[in-house]
């Protein structure tokens, strides 16, 4: 993975030393409440319902066992000992202290982190693939281009006050991981003609109030050329992007207010006016960042069969384990293990210190030392040996993350709600648990099969519902929680956008209304059909006709 | 006018420059504003478009450029484009209630090189906070006065 060199190492050391002086001075009474504000949150820290909230970065969701390790640490140092991952690959602690952020930033310089702009209307911590260089169908690795952007796009002088937040994800492979079509930008590796590689550009895609899937701005853009392609959408939307309105000043509002073939237009007259002032990538600077992500060395193995394998006849529980939580790897004699952040009757994503220091000397053990965050919320050992596995999945089932759920409906992303944010309408994590508590038999929810389920507490999509197949959206009726459900969303190649099935129902019916659809679903589906695939074989008509029957009062 | 924190010795001083004119004022009649020795000085506004001021850059000497608060980033936008795209080497004044000294460092990096700074705002603290990191990712805009040697000089 990456390393910093000495000019990361000093960047982020005068980050910790800048800050430490501005909290200083707010706390001092020298810097007002208004001037404060834009600081901090470009350190990731809002001030919540109940305490400050601290999100700090992992760049593209990578992780080694020094930082994981660290990660544990802090949140038992300066917080309540556990921490919670969310969709773009970020770590967020709950209960911090103001005055102890600049502590907590100066541990986290300590191995090569921060939490430099992971909120604030600036250019957001780039997300990819949870599978980057270990996925059979990859063109190219993503992380050598997420790195630089992320150099590039860090203190960037000219776009750090933008009109809104902008998030970019890029991925490698046909298979899109990391859900790049709903990014203010979404980068896909590919080659032209001549085999040379660049990137597809996707632009105003986006979640919130205004869903949007992105649309093709460029479809080949040389590899030099990505940082000076990225100045020149930035600076149109800079200039041109409303900030009248907090509710319409992403990029996706402008795209569409303008169209994609005018936004191009100005796009790339504005690219050729500049890209000589700009940072124009060469062949040496893209060599040193791939130089950081070649495979590691293999051992030269054999593919086997866990289940099989000498003789071996391991019991249900790891055929189920191994079944759904874990990947194939791209190397033979590797598998690729699923870390489920998802068992019953904890906060989706949340993880207390002492498993993030287990899970540390875990990838120490059998994974070549690296862990990554995955946008659904879960952690990844990429590069574990198939001859590991029993005992990979034994340390992980003794600390409660080996619940045989990854894939399924249980593997929900959830907004952390009412509980914790200022914003939302609803609290989403009883919502959650109360899906855990209902639907608590495997061979059901194994039956139903692939499936995602994402849920928001406000219309600020933080839970991606717009995207999950079934999507729910937490919303206020007159101090009231209510629910409203989406069927047919997707984030992944060819994303779709979830339709509205009926009124919005109360917090207790949640459970019942899917499992209904679910019902609708086993009625209709074809043999071997993924539920995603009856929706939009289907349309959402019948789920609307059926699932808001006679027996449930519609609001 | 508040305190203005000069990077550059411009031998501009506060009398030299005739009141700031805004650009739709300006660009009414460009000639007429030189008389009285005084030279020229334009403020622009974030809804302003710099692009209606490039013909006319020679006739001026300060471009002072509006951050009425703190979030407002189309500044940096201008200041970039006056030093490279029109190669303005006249003075890109930063003026209005959000010129406070943790944003000069983006500011300087911009292209530029005069800060009038908001009420309550101390000048050596704002001095400071241009050295406050001494590396850049980004190249800077080209104006020899204010590339990385100057802050790594600290």
């Amino acid at each position: 993975m990456y390393q910093y060199d000495s000019t990361d190492q000093t960047l982020v050391d005068e980050r910790v030393a800048q800050f430490r002086d501005q909290t200083r001075r707010y706390l001092a009474g020298e810097l007002s409440e208004d001037d404060f504000r834009p600081l901090r949150l470009r350190n990731g820290l809002y001030i919540q319902r109940f305490a400050p909230m601290l999100r700090i970065a992992i760049p593209y969701g990578l992780l080694s066992s020094a930082q994981l390790r660290m990660l544990g640490s802090i949140a038992r140092r300066y917080d309540r000992s556990y921490g919670h991952f969310t969709t773009r690959q970020n770590l967020q602690l709950n209960w911090p202290r103001l005055a102890e952020v600049p502590d907590i930033l100066a541990d986290l310089a300590t191995v090569q982190m921060h939490a430099i702009q992971t909120s604030g209307n600036c250019v957001r911590n780039v997300t990819s693939d949870h599978l980057a260089g270990v996925a059979a169908d990859e063109i190219e690795d993503p992380r050598p281009y997420c790195e630089l952007l992320r150099q590039w796009s860090t203190f960037h002088p000219e776009f750090t006050y933008l009109p809104r937040k902008f998030k970019i994800a890029v991925s490698g492979a046909p298979a899109d991981r990391a859900a790049t079509e709903v990014h203010d930008v979404g980068l896909h590796l590919t080659r032209d003609a001549r085999g040379e590689l660049g990137f597809e550009v996707l632009v105003g895609g986006g979640l919130g109030r205004t869903p949007m899937i992105g649309q093709v701005i460029r479809s080949f853009l040389p590899m030099a050329d990505l940082l000076t392609y990225m100045e020149a959408i930035l600076r149109v939307y800079n200039r041109y992007g409303r900030r009248d309105n907090i509710h319409k000043a992403r990029i996706k509002i402008l795209v569409k207010s303008l169209g994609i073939a005018a936004f191009r237009e100005q796009v790339e007259a504005e690219w050729l006016a500049s890209r000589e002032f700009g940072s124009q990538l060469t062949a040496a600077q893209v060599a040193h960042a791939r130089s950081f992500f070649q495979p590691p060395r293999y051992a030269t193995l054999q593919n086997i069969d866990p289940l099989t394998a000498d003789g071996a006849n391991p019991g249900a529980e790891f055929r189920a384990w191994y079944r759904y939580n874990t990947r194939d790897h791209k190397v033979p004699g590797y598998r690729v293990v699923f870390v489920s952040l998802k068992p019953a009757g904890v906060a989706p994503g949340d993880m207390t210190s002492d498993q993030m220091e287990a899970v540390a000397q875990l990838a120490d053990d059998v994974s070549l030392g690296e862990i990554r965050v995955t946008h659904s919320q879960n952690l990844v050992l990429a590069d574990v040996q198939q001859t590991d596995l029993i005992k990979t999945w034994q340390a992980l089932k003794k600390l409660g993350l080996a619940d045989p759920n990854i894939g399924t409906l249980l593997d929900m992303i959830v907004c952390p709600g009412l509980d914790f944010c200022s914003l939302a309408n609803a609290g989403t994590l009883s919502v959650a648990h109360q899906l855990q508590r209902h639907f608590d038999d495997y061979d059901y929810l194994y039956d139903i099969g692939e499936i995602e389920l994402k849920m928001s507490g406000c219309m600020n999509a933080c839970g991606h519902h717009h995207v999950g197949h079934i999507g729910i959206l937490g919303v206020d009726k007159h101090g009231e929680e209510w629910y409203q459900i989406t069927i047919g969303g997707s984030a992944r190649e060819h994303s779709s956008l979830g339709h509205v099935i009926g009124p919005s129902v109360p917090q207790e019916e949640v459970a019942a209304i899917v499992e209904r659809i679910l019902d609708v679903y086993r009625e209709l589906r074809h043999e071997d059909e993924r539920f995603i695939d009856t929706v939009r074989r289907v349309s959402a008509t019948p789920f609307k006709e059926r699932v808001y029957g006679k027996n449930l009062a519609a609001a | 006018m508040g305190k203005i924190l000069r990077l550059l010795d411009s031998g501009l001083t506060n009398d030299s420059v005739g009141e700031l004119l805004t650009q739709a004022d300006f660009l009414a009649d460009p000639a007429r504003h030189s008389a009285g020795g005084k030279q020229v000085g334009v403020r622009v506004a974030p809804a302003d478009s710099v692009e209606e001021l490039g013909p006319h850059l020679a006739r001026v000497a300060v471009v002072a450029i509006e951050f009425p608060a703190a979030g407002e980033g189309r500044g940096y936008t201008f200041a970039r484009l006056l030093r490279q795209r029109y190669g303005f080497t006249g003075e890109v004044r930063a003026v209005g209630p959000a010129v406070k000294q943790d944003l000069l460092f983006f500011m300087v990096r911009c292209g530029f090189d005069a800060f009038d700074l908001a009420d309550g705002e101390n000048l050596a603290e704002a001095r400071q906070a241009l050295h406050r990191f001494t590396l850049a990712y980004q190249p800077a805009v080209p104006l020899a006065a204010v590339q990385e040697p100057r802050f790594t000089a600290a």
